[in-house]
């Protein structure tokens, strides 16, 4: 009996380690496209670096997924050989960069709830798990210090700084909804006490949210809708474009290593 | 053959790091741990940044001064927790740093808390970095990422030179 239960919760652990760590691994490589076509040399390499953060945080979660798992897939078969309904990403980081304003707002507005779960993750009763959270955890942390000092920056900036932002916003504003719509792959893991159910996150998010944009003289936009599906494997057309370039190699040369 | 875990640590004090070769890896506080498990010795290892590319590197040049030392069974771990902090530098890391132009960390890792930073956030100052070549305290950060993901981008008001500050972590 107990047997059962563990193997439901670890059914659940995997799945909701694929969302952390594909959540990592789409927008680590959505933020390294930048790589070489920032506006200036010093946001490039600090594009590339945040980028690196994420996949090397994607590589940590998606180990331990596949150790969870325990079919012997490791990071690299989870990364480079599932399809694009396999993967369990946000559909906020799954968004086109955009220009530099919309690419850093999408990295805002993932950052302060970033910073919110791996802090709650500290916590975690699974010791792995906590393990990653206080690593990656203080990355998250600088990472948000530099979205929201860019946000704000650009949001208070030139008017076509401001227009630009704005746009972004609105336009990213209906992802956001799907970091706080838990489902019972959370509910499972947050009985377990492994994570906290993403509802909880959401007030403080909205308030770190809410202090940033109106230090950018930005307006939320009055909208409740969101889309949702991501986490469920049912993506936005761009995940697919994305995993065509991210995954070729191995597509192409099915196998290959150096 | 099996030397003293001391032996090993004085070796491991040899090995530069990849990326900021004035430090070791034993003044960069990578190396957690070093032990003998029966005939096989074990070194744990932990990241700087969970996707630092030097890692690897890092990993490789262990290795390597090891074999050449003559250490044949060897094993390396990698060890998340606790995750590394720049507190761990040693205090000749920190001196060596200087003097290669690189500031070395000056917060306190307490200040790097979530609330600490949101708290700056919302309009706190921003640290003072002394300028590691002419010491005047009238510096400014160009970027929050220099060349490594370890390190910031500054400039010195005063002598007009850029510089890297190892940002505390």
């Amino acid at each position: 009996m107990a047997t059962a239960v563990d193997n439901i919760v670890s059914d659940k652990l995997f799945e909701w380690l694929l969302r952390r760590g594909d959540s990592a691994l789409i927008l680590g490589h959505r933020v390294s496209e930048w790589c070489g076509h920032s506006p200036v040399l010093e946001e490039d390499i600090a594009l590339a670096n945040v980028a690196l953060d994420l996949i090397g945080q994607a590589r940590l979660w998606l180990t331990y997924a596949g150790e969870i798992e325990g079919k012997g897939r490791g990071e690299n078969e989870l990364a480079f050989l599932r399809d694009a309904w396999d993967f369990h990403n946000f559909l906020l980081v799954e968004q086109p960069n955009g220009d530099f304003g919309k690419t850093l707002m999408r990295q805002f507005l993932y950052d302060a709830y970033q910073v919110l779960l791996l802090e709650a993750l500290e916590n975690s009763s699974d010791q792995r798990v906590a393990e990653i959270a206080a690593k990656a955890g203080k990355e998250a942390a600088y990472h948000l210090d530099r979205s929201a000092d860019l946000v704000i920056r650009l949001g208070d900036g030139t008017s076509e700084s401001h227009r630009r932002m704005q746009t972004a916003l609105e336009t990213l504003w209906i992802y956001t909804g799907e970091l706080f719509s838990g489902d019972e792959v959370d509910e499972v893991v947050s009985d377990a006490g492994i994570a906290p159910m993403p509802e909880t996150l959401q007030s403080s998010w909205r308030q770190i949210v809410d202090e940033v944009l109106t230090r950018a003289t930005l307006e939320v936009p009055d909208t409740t809708f969101s889309h949702t599906g991501g986490v469920t494997g049912r993506h936005s057309e761009h995940l697919g474009h994305l995993l065509a370039e991210m995954q070729f190699l191995q597509r192409a040369y099915p196998g290959a290593t150096w | 053959m099996k030397v003293s875990t001391d032996t090993i640590w004085q070796w491991l004090a040899e090995v530069p790091d990849p990326e900021i070769p004035v430090l070791s890896l034993t003044d960069l506080g990578v190396i957690r741990d070093v032990r003998w498990e029966e005939g096989t010795l074990v070194v744990t290892v932990t990241p700087t940044y969970s996707g630092c590319p030097a890692t690897a590197v890092i990993n490789l040049d262990i290795e390597t001064k090891l074999r050449s030392c003559g250490v044949e069974n060897l094993r390396l771990e990698q060890k998340l927790s606790p995750p590394w902090t720049t507190d761990w530098l040693s205090p000749e890391g920190r001196a060596k740093l200087r003097n290669y132009g690189i500031a070395p960390p000056v917060e306190s890792v307490g200040e790097m808390s979530v609330s600490g930073r949101l708290s700056r956030l919302s309009g706190k100052q921003d640290l003072v970095v002394p300028c590691p070549r002419c010491g005047s305290s009238d510096t400014e950060k160009v970027s929050q990422f220099g060349s490594t993901p370890c390190k910031a981008a500054y400039r010195c008001r005063e002598c007009l030179e850029p510089f890297d500050y190892f940002k505390c972590h």
